[in-house]
């Protein structure tokens, strides 16, 4: 067990390492001119030099790498090279945005998700159309689509929901709710199509197999049957479906928050990479980098959990 | 006695997993020998091993010691070249119907297969197939249709067929007719003893099924857990067994005869179980 | 004795239509397709409009749609939509391919090699592919947009990598599955090489579920590519759905219905191919598909007769434990028909009595054993005049009344042990399950505790607690029997319960199912193709055909005297166990010749 996580924990520094390295030195190769975008087209020369050594950008390559994880092992991620504010802080001001919508969606996509599934599961017929029918809608109108329509309906025509913008949830509660539940459900209806049909099919495999008709035989009641042991046996893939899904959505929220101007980790990567901010670009690989390798720490633990002949050995 | 196969102290265990692991053993020093034109039936019950010496024979699986020869020449470990020249001489029957012969294929395709890729044209191959088929009494339009339009007992003459196409020395039939019906059972048996006359081929018939065993069988070689436990002719073997294993294998399969069952069944439970399980 | 020659195979007349015919056959998979067609015409077609998509003239901002020059309008710039529509289409669709495209290929190759290769370079293609899984795919195009220079194709290339672990995990499992199919070893014992083998045999098997995928890939792509394009990523010189989308929303006060043109034709581009791809997945999945290839037959066996022939009955129907009149199962076809399984099958047992249900494989004795216990699948039409167990009378169409006999009144033991048996709990939960209702969870227990002791298993605690995935084949079946005796059942239906087992196993077992039998004075219902089994356990014998009872009757009759053709062809079938072969082989010599003793 405990070798278990240390090998995933090492993975996952091992594949930190690669993707800050992979990147770091692939944005190098890009030549971004960085100072000088930063002084604008008048600057001189000499000044484009003085700022180059300024940020330090004159060093070989490598050494630079290096240093910047000296820096970022110790808690110092550099600051934005356009704003001066400190990676780490703007990181730690946006997240709590993007987390806000990504977990509401997330949550919105298993209860749904669930519900449908074991439905159309255990029903069949009508249900089945309607869980086909969203799945393919989701695919055939992308979220952009969507958010768009949703915008136009609620805020636009329906003066419902705010278009733009995000409150904290300190400040109001009810005005948090508002700003991200669009976003969210945005996010939702792609995750509820596959997830849905994920559980349902899964499901639908279960409740053929010989040991469920044995189960019956025994008079064991229908909804022990559905709840109690093909749910059980349909989790492990619905699960994985489940955390890749989370991932996917964190690279996803970056429509959303353009869609919506919410001020989130998405939005602000996607600012940064077209000017060129590396200090930011990196801090937001690593810390997409490291969420990944917590969330696959965290399924893989639960998948084992789930199946026993995993958990024994 | 020239011997067609010959098998001596053959040996094969599992790669193991994680050094601490011992490594099943498979097969444990087996020795068979069958001659040209005859059946060596091998007997056992799973975990005995003896589809895993099957498979040995046919390089489906690498054997850790010992050594096959086959028509004089050593085949225990050959390259994938060599073993496509000895496909001409040893071929092989499995046990599931459903399964050994691709869906997706018609079944002229599936005939043909082994015959093209010994390098004869297509148009020559195809020629071939209305006879093979002939041979295991199927029709010649079958040759256009796919297995899923046959019944299992079709299937496994479809097989059969496959495995003559070569005229090979040697069939490894494994399990060719437990998962038939009785009535087809006793109709592919028979198809497999005329072949035999009428070719000459060699059998290594491998069954848990006494009773079939017996009926097609000129030896017979008993297997438990990986050892070969008793040889002899297949009247030694079913009347008059040495081993207590094999006595007890005897014992244990029921006969159609409910008086003489019981008195099977008394005999048994007099002996010692072999049952770890 | 030669064989005699069988007669052909009753067949469909018409040949299987190929997988394009049958697509085109379903709506879906039409209108998709034509959609899809008509869409690729366009956009091939589309230069010739020739109009320059980025040609923006100030006296056109923002004009409506029919204005002249400007078929659906112009956008805030004055560049002709209609035209910027076009090259949109072209860029979807190269995205599309370029996305699909890479990540098949990659996918693909790499599946294969690990799923045919040895183990150590399928390990290391794995981990490679599950580590660029876990990319975080978007923010790592985005971050690498730089080095496309804003080429949407290089990005595309990016993302199609990305994408590649999806193809790969699926081609890998199924190469791997395929790989261990009968028929690849076959085509290794016939000498084929390694390519062919796989170009022909496993390619040619998984190519269902992988053009399936690549549907899903493309509309992906598209989405993606879109999605990027929106955001501002690429050239402003190239238009895209995206780019339109994008700026028709920032337009969205002045000229809403500018978001419509973009939107619906994109929607029209990705849906027609992802119901295209449904439409596939419907025709590719089915016979012949990898689904059907992978799906193993059960251990029930096969035959090779169809019709039945006349009935003989014994002597007054029995009362008592059983009785059962004018069965009927059917099923609906394809095409509308019903198909009757089990025709006016009409049963007795006594109480105490072991009953052989005997047939062959379409004979319909599991269906009728099934249907006692109200365990057919949904699928199936069931009724009868009359299903009597314990004297009660029961609907067959009542699932309430049916469950109520279930467990208490009637058991059934299994064929196939492991399979049978739930494999995420415990053996022990599994069993007291069956008891909860009407005793206490500890009573349950030592009830069970004592079962398993009852029928064989040596340490009955250390099993209460295993998984099934920990014991045996014979222990499960053992452990099945106990679950079934558990609530003191009047009638076991029993359903081949050794065929899956080795022979001193079954013989074992056999021993066991005799002695519970008279302890608890069930009667059985015992479903077998094995005359052995019967002889061994079998008071009263029914022997089935088609669908139909041929003839019933106590066990030596049947056996010494069989009245009806089919029993007697089936008895004689039976292996002699006097034969032996007595013909020598051509060339024997020395200690290698038979006796034969016939």
């Amino acid at each position: 067990m405990i070798t278990f996580i240390l090998r995933r924990l090492i993975s996952g520094v091992v594949l930190i390492v690669v993707v800050t390295g992979v990147t770091f030195f692939l944005t190098h190769a890009a030549s971004i001119p960085v100072a000088h975008n930063l002084l604008g087209p008048t600057a001189s020369p000499a000044q484009v030099a003085h700022l180059n050594h300024q940020l330090g950008l004159d060093r070989p390559v490598v050494v630079q790498y290096f240093s910047w994880v000296a820096e970022a092992v110790r808690g110092n991620f550099g600051s934005s090279y356009f704003s001066s504010q400190p990676v780490g802080e703007a990181l730690a001001d946006r997240l709590p945005v993007t987390l806000s919508v990504v977990l509401v969606s997330l949550l919105i996509t298993l209860v749904i998700s669930v519900v449908l599934g074991v439905l159309a599961a255990s029903k069949r017929g009508p249900l089945d159309f309607v869980i086909q029918a969203i799945s393919t809608l989701s695919f055939v109108f992308p979220g952009i689509i969507i958010g768009i329509a949703l915008v136009f309906v609620f805020s636009i025509w329906l003066h419902l929901l705010p278009a733009v913008g995000y409150t904290k949830f300190q400040d109001s509660p009810a005005g948090w709710f508002g700003s991200i539940i669009l976003p969210a459900i945005v996010l939702a209806i792609g995750g509820i199509a596959s997830l849905s049909a994920q559980i349902r099919g899964s499901l639908i495999d279960e409740l053929s197999r010989d040991y469920v008709r044995t189960l019956r035989s025994r008079g064991i009641s229908e909804r022990s049957i559905l709840y109690k042991h093909a749910l059980r046996n349909a989790s492990g893939p619905a699960f994985t479906t489940f955390s890749l899904l989370f991932i996917s959505l964190f690279g996803a929220a970056l429509f959303v928050e353009k869609i919506f101007a919410l001020p989130g980790y998405g939005f602000y990567a996607f600012t940064a990479t077209v000017q060129g901010d590396l200090p930011v670009m990196l801090g937001v690989t690593l810390f997409s980098v490291i969420l990944v390798v917590i969330v696959n720490l965290i399924v893989d633990l639960i998948s084992g959990w789930l199946n026993p002949k995993a958990r024994i050995s | 006695m020239t011997s067609l196969l010959s098998v001596t102290d053959l040996r094969l265990s599992y790669p193991s997993r994680g050094f601490r692991a011992k490594r099943p053993e498979v097969l444990r020093s087996v020795s068979i020998d069958i001659a040209p034109g005859e059946t060596l039936g091998l007997v056992g019950e799973s975990g005995s091993g003896k589809t895993t010496l099957g498979r040995a024979i046919l390089g489906l699986a690498k054997p850790t010691g010992g050594t096959i020869v086959f028509n004089d020449q050593d085949i225990t470990h050959l390259s994938p070249r060599e073993r496509r020249a000895i496909a001409r001489d040893v071929q092989v029957v499995f046990q599931d119907p459903f399964t050994s012969l691709n869906p997706v294929l018609q079944i002229g395709d599936i005939l043909s297969e082994p015959i093209i890729a010994q390098g004869t044209s297509r148009s020559d191959a195809q020629k071939s197939v209305g006879d093979l088929l002939d041979q295991v009494n199927l029709p010649a339009n079958a040759a256009a249709r796919y297995p899923r339009e046959f019944s299992g007992g079709q299937r496994q003459r479809i097989a059969i067929a496959r495995a003559l196409a070569l005229r090979p020395k040697l069939i490894v039939c494994d399990e060719p007719v437990s998962a038939l019906d009785l009535t087809t059972q006793a109709r592919v048996l028979d198809l497999l003893i005329d072949i035999q006359r009428q070719t000459g081929v060699a059998y290594l018939f491998i069954t848990h099924d006494l009773s079939v065993v017996r009926h097609i069988s000129h030896n017979v070689a008993v297997m438990f857990k990986g050892e070969l436990v008793e040889t002899g002719t297949a009247a030694q073997i079913t009347e008059a067994p040495e081993h207590d294993y094999t006595k007890s294998l005897l014992l244990s399969a029921p006969i159609a005869d409910p008086d003489r069952q019981r008195e099977r069944r008394e005999q048994r439970r007099a002996m010692k179980s072999f049952v770890t399980a | 004795m030669t064989t005699p020659p069988v007669p052909d195979v009753a067949v469909p007349t018409s040949k299987r239509q190929g997988a394009l015919r049958r697509l085109l056959r379903k709506p879906l998979g039409l209108v998709s397709l034509t959609v899809l067609v008509l869409l690729v015409l366009i956009a091939i077609l589309g230069p010739l409009y020739g109009h320059n998509p980025n040609f923006s003239t100030l006296k056109d901002i923002n004009v409506g749609p029919g204005s002249p020059g400007h078929a659906l309008g112009a956008d805030q710039f004055g560049r002709d939509i209609l035209a910027r529509l076009l090259a949109s289409l072209n860029v979807s669709l190269i995205s599309g391919a370029i996305g699909a495209g890479v990540s098949t290929i990659l996918g693909t190759v790499f599946g294969l090699i690990a799923g045919y290769t040895g183990k150590r370079t399928d390990a290391v293609t794995s981990w490679v592919f599950s580590l660029v899984m876990t990319f975080p795919a978007l923010v790592l195009v985005l971050v690498l947009y730089p080095i496309t220079g804003g080429s949407y194709q290089v990005m595309m290339v990016i993302f199609g990598v990305f994408l590649s672990p999806g193809t790969f995990r699926l081609v890998r499992n199924l190469v791997i599955v395929v790989r261990n199919e009968l028929y690849v070893d076959a085509a290794r014992v016939a000498g084929l090489s390694t390519f062919r083998i796989l170009s022909r045999h496993v390619l040619y098997v998984i190519r269902g579920p992988l053009i399936i995928s690549v549907a899903f890939l493309a509309s992906t792509a598209i989405g993606v590519q879109a999605g990027l394009a929106f955001l501002g990523l690429g050239s402003t010189l190239v238009p895209s759905f995206g780019a339109m989308t994008s700026d028709a929303f920032a337009n969205i006060y002045t000229a809403p219905v500018q978001l419509v043109w973009p939107s619906l034709t994109l929607a029209l581009l990705t849906g027609s191919i992802v119901l295209l791809g449904n439409a596939l997945r419907d025709v590719l999945m089915d016979v012949g598909g990898v689904a059907k290839a992978v799906k193993t037959k059960g251990r029930g066996h096969t035959s090779e007769r169809d019709t039945a022939t006349p009935h003989i009955e014994d002597d007054a129907p029995h009362g008592g434990l059983l009785a059962l009149r004018n069965l009927r199962v059917s099923y609906t076809q394809p095409d509308g028909s019903e198909r009757l399984v089990v025709r006016d099958v009409s049963l007795d047992v006594k109480i105490g009595e072991v009953v052989g249900l005997v047939g062959e494989s379409g004979s319909g004795k599991t269906q009728t054993a099934f249907s006692v216990l109200g365990l057919l699948p949904r699928e199936a039409h069931v009724e009868a005049d009359l299903l009597s167990v314990g004297g009660d009378a029961i609907s067959l169409s009542d699932p309430a009344a049916m469950r109520g006999i279930r467990g208490g009144v009637v058991a059934y033991i299994p064929q196939e042990p492991m399979s049978n048996l739930d494999p995420s709990f415990t053996i022990g939960s599994q069993l007291v399950e069956g008891l909860s209702a009407g005793m206490s969870k500890r009573e349950a227990k030592a009830t069970i505790l004592a079962l398993l002791a009852r029928v064989g298993i040596g340490d009955p605690v250390r099993t209460f607690k295993s998984y099934p995935h920990q014991i045996s084949g014979g222990m499960a079946q053992r452990v099945l029997i106990a679950g079934a005796v558990a609530g003191r059942p009047k009638l076991l239906i029993a359903d081949e319960p050794t065929t899956a087992l080795d022979v001193t196993i079954q013989a074992e077992i056999l021993d066991l199912l005799r002695d519970l039998q008279s302890e608890l004075g069930m009667g059985v219902l015992l479903v077998t193709h094995n005359f052995g089994v019967v002889a061994d356990l079998c008071d009263r014998v029914i022997v089935m055909q088609a669908g139909e009872i041929v003839e019933t009757g106590d066990v030596r009759s049947v056996f010494t005297s069989p009245k009806h053709s089919y029993t007697r062809e089936l008895v004689g079938a039976i292996l002699d166990e006097n034969t032996v072969r007595s013909d020598p082989p051509p060339r024997a010599a020395g200690a290698l010749t038979s006796e034969g003793t016939k």
